[in-house]
């Protein structure tokens, strides 16, 4: 098992640097870059240069990158163009709020998706079932940016349930302790804020689980269909144990296998759909930052810090998946 | 009676052997002999082939078109499919208008809080440049088409040819092509087509074309190298090998025609996420930036958007044609992987 990790560590490292080293070169090569950003247009091809020494932009693209290498390793990530801020800070402030938004959204992607997969199966052939195909169908076919300008105008502008953008309602006072709203309000006792963070996260969390959700749904109806023709569950029944033992300990454990999987590969689905719905509910995250430093002249320390940030927690997660198989698949462990 | 060639110590009598004289037409009977040999062997097979057909064998392909005309769910994709061909191949004939065009009956009643709504010459009423939006949506079945097929045909085109070459040569090169996919698959979709779109000084129909083709790439090489290197042990490609066919003829016509199948399923399926995907980048601000281009994506990421509070059907009706068509091309793709899936074979 040990030396699995080990060697799944030494993998994900290659792909890293190997990431690293491509996207640094690949953003170098941009056209229209951050000289001409600061500058504007008509700057003095002197200015132009000395800004170009100044960045170090004038220097061999290898040494560029075995400098940016090194200092990564003492975890200077270079300071943001726009801002000047050191990128750490600035991705560090937009952390917490994709990172909270993705969390309750994939919550609520497995906590509807896995029982409305396994009920969706149990009536295999039934309305409830073909509902529920024809649902996760229309999921992975609607623009989730358009689902959520939808949702955005039923809920906020038609009846007033939910708040139309931000993470929370002006005058609300909350106190910074992680950045994750939510949590912030329980460690200070400020519940008025916890409750006001979960009530500006429902519907931006629900537009951006659209997807895992009709993903979850479908393979946890396929998986468990399959499980529900094995042998095994019939003897379970036959041997008249209960409904919830059977349901629990016979079929989801076996089930689940393959459900674990797909929420490994679905979080690479939550952070691009978070792009979008932080666009749609102005959420100030990850995905503003990363359009903002687009369309704000090429801001590269930033850009090349969050795809990175992106693949790795995106490999992580893969990773700590395809650990989690020997915690629920015995059989996994004995290899 | 003995068989001499299986009795140790006899020798076969061979042709002509006990005849003197005889001695120099051996050759040339023993020439015609494996001539005859291999016309009889090839009556064989055929004869075998006309065997296993007569009892009712048939293609996988075939086999598979046979099920998904019986499929009730194949039929509804193809034929929202084929709707949408027909009027990207019709429309000039289908629009009432040249999509471009400003009308100054519609620009008149512009204002910053009115797009004009249906009349009996505009069904759909303006967009936000007084040009006929019913005329546009009928030709943005034409610019999505291509956007669509573009794209998938790039990415297929290319993954293909890596999936090939890794799964032909196996190795060391299987070795190298495959972590530079995993180094692509490593970033989630949306964030690669971002950042490859950030490339271009200026983004373009191609670059997103371009951007969306890359995204799918790695999915379409990974699949065929998958099922290439399954082929290279299965019992055909032994029996290629064994009858001397060269490596390059077992590649290309016995194990990529048979590998294929999953790929081209795939692709109906990309053609769904394709046309999603750059419509996410129009809506980012990263799609084409040409104004007189009709694109479904374009005008529900652009115009939609920034209208939505002014007039809803901007976005509504670009959307409702993505969502038909992307349902379309999946239910399409589904039921074909259904079809070929060897467990459903009967």
């Amino acid at each position: 098992m040990l030396r699995v990790i080990v060697r799944r560590l030494l993998q994900l490292a290659v792909t890293l640097i190997a990431l690293s080293a491509l996207i640094f070169i690949w953003l170098r090569n941009l056209p229209g870059g951050p000289i001409e950003a600061l500058l504007g247009e008509r700057a003095t091809p002197e200015r132009r240069a000395l800004l170009t020494k100044a960045l170090g932009y004038d220097q061999p693209i290898l040494v560029q990158y075995a400098k940016f290498m090194q200092r990564v390793l003492t975890g200077d990530f270079g300071n943001s163009i726009r801002t000047g801020d050191p990128v750490t800070e600035v991705i560090g402030r937009a952390f917490p709020a994709t990172i909270e938004l993705a969390l309750v959204a994939m919550i609520i992607a497995i906590g509807l998706g896995v029982p409305l997969g396994y009920l969706a199966a149990r009536h295999h052939g039934r309305l409830l079932d073909n509902l529920s195909i024809a649902g996760t169908l229309l999921g992975i076919s609607i623009p989730i940016f358009f689902l959520g300008y939808l949702l955005k105008d039923v809920f906020t502008q038609n009846i007033h349930w939910f708040p139309p953008s931000g993470r929370l309602s002006t005058g609300v006072d909350n106190t910074e302790v992680t950045g994750f709203f939510v949590l912030d309000g329980l460690l200070t006792r400020e519940f008025d804020a916890t409750a006001d963070a979960l009530w500006h996260l429902i519907l931006p969390a629900f537009t951006l689980a659209t997807i895992p959700l009709a993903v979850i749904v479908r393979i946890t109806r396929a998986s468990v269909l399959d499980v529900l023709n094995e042998d095994y569950v019939r003897t379970a029944e036959a041997k008249g144990l209960r409904h919830r033992v059977i349901r629990g300990r016979h079929i989801l454990r076996n089930a689940l296998l393959p459900v674990v999987t797909t929420i490994g590969l679905q979080t690479g689905a939550l952070l691009s759909g978070a792009v979008l719905t932080e666009k749609v509910y102005n959420w100030g995250g990850l995905g503003t930052l990363i359009t903002d430093s687009i369309s704000g002249g090429r801001d590269y320390p930033v850009l090349q810090t969050l795809i990175l940030l992106a693949a790795l927690v995106f490999v992580v997660v893969n990773l700590l998946v395809d650990l989690s198989y020997a915690f629920i698949d015995p059989r996994v462990r004995v290899r | 009676m003995s068989d001499p060639i299986t009795r140790p110590g006899v020798a076969a009598p061979r042709d002509g052997a006990d005849q003197p004289g005889t001695d120099e037409r051996r050759p040339g009977m023993s020439e015609r002999g494996i001539g005859l040999l291999g016309e009889r062997k090839k009556a064989r097979l055929d004869e075998l082939a006309r065997a296993s057909a007569d009892k009712g064998g048939v293609s996988l392909v075939r086999d598979a078109i046979r099920r998904l005309r019986r499929n009730p769910v194949a039929i509804v994709g193809a034929s929202i499919v084929a709707l949408f061909v027909l009027m990207a191949i019709f429309a000039p004939l289908l629009a009432p208008h040249d999509p471009a065009q400003r009308f100054d009956e519609l620009t008149k009643n512009l204002t910053v809080d009115n797009i004009p709504g249906a009349s009996s010459e505009f069904p759909l009423g303006s967009d936000p440049l007084g040009r006929d939006f019913f005329s546009r949506m009928i030709y943005g079945a034409r610019q999505t088409l291509f956007v669509g097929v573009v794209a998938t045909m790039i990415g297929l085109g290319l993954g293909v040819l890596i999936g090939a070459i890794a799964g032909a040569f196996g190795g060391w090169v299987d070795n190298i092509l495959m972590r530079f996919t995993d180094v692509m698959l490593a970033l989630p979709a949306l964030l690669l087509a971002i950042s490859l779109v950030a490339m271009a000084s200026r983004s373009s129909q191609w670059t997103v074309i371009f951007a969306v083709a890359i995204v799918n790439l790695p999915i379409f090489a990974r699949l065929l190298r998958g099922s290439m290197l399954a082929q290279r042990e299965s019992d055909h490609v032994l029996a290629a090998r064994a009858l001397g066919v060269k490596q390059r003829n077992i590649v290309l016509r016995h194990m990529l025609p048979n590998a294929m199948t999953a790929v081209i399923v795939q692709a109906t399926l990309t053609l769904s996420t394709a046309i999603l995907e750059a419509a996410s980048l129009s809506f980012l601000g990263l799609g084409d930036p040409d104004i007189n281009r009709a694109e479904w994506g374009l005008m529900l990421g652009v115009d939609g958007q920034r209208y939505f509070e002014v007039r809803p059907e901007l976005a509504y009706y670009p959307a409702l044609a993505i969502i038909v068509v992307a349902l379309g091309f999946t239910l399409l793709g589904e039921a074909m992987r259904e079809a070929i899936d060897p467990k459903n074979r009967r």
